[in-house]
């Protein structure tokens, strides 16, 4: 039984060292002088300021699309998580597992048919929309999921009938009464969404033109051409960004199955 | 309005966006690949090309390889972790979920860091020990975001199984080899086979990774962008991502229909 033990906690140990040790250092590696001379030559944020120099356009515009994303899976995903959870049956099945598609599919596949189907309409193809349309196709599934979780489980018809019965209209009913039951279900939605929009890469990768470049595709422009420091720092930024929002999603995803399990 | 006519207008942005970003692309791509010069034949193509066959072989290899690894590695640690309250399990439990954020570009850059030319091993190793841009660096960047993914699916099973079972096999002196082979590996065989196929159709799919690495060895998702930018061989391209599509979204069906989780994100 000792020795179970001890291997177990061996494996966990040293899975968690691989995960975690190079993350240690890519932080220190952004945040030295001269990572090749060691941590004695002493720490410096000259590479973050560089970074930010650098690459200012490319963080900005991610949080631009983390936003707009946010913005259009709330408008299309809440009331089409509505819809589904309204009509349970063959077809809202059907049409679920459709949207669900950007799950399971890989995003080359996804940008591919993309750039095939609108590569040629210049104005789209070569502003940020064509990358926003992409961010949404991939988010979408997870907030109509997290939605839909949450509406499942609620009384829906019983609620409607007490509202119909008030005489407000279905559309009340979705704003006033709907909507606000389903709060943990759209935060969680909401923060996933955010989280996945900004790490963004195999899609963004295709659908991206040399003056639109999102954080994660700045990411491999700088592994690529960048010395190590100021790549390192660069992920750093992106660490500090997405970890805050990673542990907040996992809150409320984990608060969601609490209240719903 | 009544309630059917609302609840169906609520679902119209969703079909409007779905029909023009989802199902026209995918029509177009179907369409793409059999535009060229070989028409149906394309499907034929690839598997009369040795390139690509032995780059759909080495994808699947590696793609077995890193979910074996990925299941025994997080199936012991989650076995653990659920089993075992002490100090610093919340913070491990943080490290082994934090990758689930990362894209595949940083998972990439990571085994830079520990395997690659400036990386921790070389340094701590006397002679030259890069490995990050062979085979065996992809393989620990594939594992490097698969450990999180099966984890989180075997730690809620883990939660759900009922520990009177492990409790009365113990009281009847079944030894701990016994326990783990007849009463929690058979128990968590559902979530196991689900987060298999998870990791499986992750690596096959996985993009970032293997750009960053720009590793000496071929895989699907690389080959289909070098058909597509640089051969400009757009029906190759297209072919082989429907074949791609096919395979990790039959696969992932297949998983939920043994565990409802979907884990989000491509390496």
């Amino acid at each position: 039984m000792r020795i179970g033990f001890f291997i177990q906690l061996t494996v966990t140990l040293l899975a968690a060292a691989f995960l975690i040790v190079p993350a240690i250092q890519s932080i220190l590696a952004g945040l030295t002088v001269n990572y090749f001379r060691g941590l004695s030559s002493g720490l410096t944020l000259k590479w973050v300021f560089e970074v930010w120099d650098l690459y200012a356009d490319s963080i900005l515009l991610s949080l631009w699309l983390a936003l707009g994303c946010l913005v259009a899976t709330l408008i299309i995903g809440v009331p089409a998580a509505y819809g589904l959870a309204r009509n349970p049956g063959r077809t809202s099945r059907v049409l679920e597992e459709f949207v669900s598609l950007p799950l399971a599919v890989p995003g080359l596949a996804l940008a591919l048919a993309l750039l095939q189907l609108y590569g040629t309409m210049k104005g789209f193809r070569m502003s940020a929309m064509f990358i926003l349309v992409g961010h949404i196709l991939y988010t979408l599934p997870f907030m109509i999921r997290s939605v839909l979780a949450v509406m499942a489980a609620m009384d829906l018809k019983t609620l409607e009938e007490s509202a119909a019965t008030l005489g407000a209209p279905p559309w009340r009913t979705f704003i006033d009464i709907v909507v606000p039951n389903a709060m943990p279900g759209i935060l969680a939605g909401a923060l996933t969404v955010v989280t996945l929009s900004i790490g963004e890469f195999n899609l963004t990768w295709m659908l991206h033109t040399p003056l639109l470049k999102t954080l994660p595709v700045g990411l491999a422009d700088s592994y690529a051409s960048m010395r190590l420091e100021i790549a390192s720092a660069y992920t750093l930024v992106f660490f500090i960004m997405i970890v805050p929002l990673l542990t907040a999603m996992q809150w409320a995803s984990n608060r969601l199955s609490r209240i719903n399990p | 309005m009544t309630p059917r006519i609302f609840a169906f207008l609520c679902l119209l942005p969703l079909a409007i966006f779905s029909l023009a970003f989802l199902a026209l692309p995918l029509v177009q791509l179907f369409a793409g690949a059999v535009e060229g010069d070989l028409g149906w034949g394309i499907y034929l193509e690839i598997l009369r090309t040795p390139r690509y066959l032995s780059t759909l072989w080495q994808t699947v290899v590696i793609s077995i390889l890193v979910t074996v690894a990925a299941l025994s590695v997080s199936t012991t640690a989650g076995l653990f972790l659920a089993r075992h309250r002490f100090w610093g399990r919340g913070l491990l439990l943080s490290i082994l979920t934090l990758p689930l954020a990362f894209p595949g570009v940083v998972v990439g850059f990571m085994i830079i860091l520990l395997a690659g030319r400036q990386g921790l091993i070389n340094d701590l190793t006397p002679g030259r020990v890069v490995f990050a841009y062979s085979s065996v660096g992809l393989f620990l960047g594939y594992l490097y975001f698969s450990i999180p993914r099966v984890l989180l699916t075997v730690m809620a099973a883990v939660e759900k199984l009922d520990p009177a079972l492990e409790e009365a096999a113990r009281t009847l002196g079944a030894r701990p080899v016994a326990i783990l082979r007849d009463v929690l590996l058979p128990g968590l065989a559902p979530a196991l086979v689900a987060s298999g196929a998870i990791a499986f159709a992750t690596a096959m799919g996985a993009f970032g990774t293997a750009f960053t690495l720009a590793t000496d060895i071929d895989v699907l998702p690389m080959v289909i962008y070098t058909e597509f930018t640089l051969s400009a061989n757009i029906a190759m391209a297209s072919a082989l991502s429907i074949l791609l599509g096919l395979v990790t979204w039959a696969l992932l069906l297949w998983a939920r229909s043994f565990a409802g989780a979907t884990v989000a994100g491509g390496g």
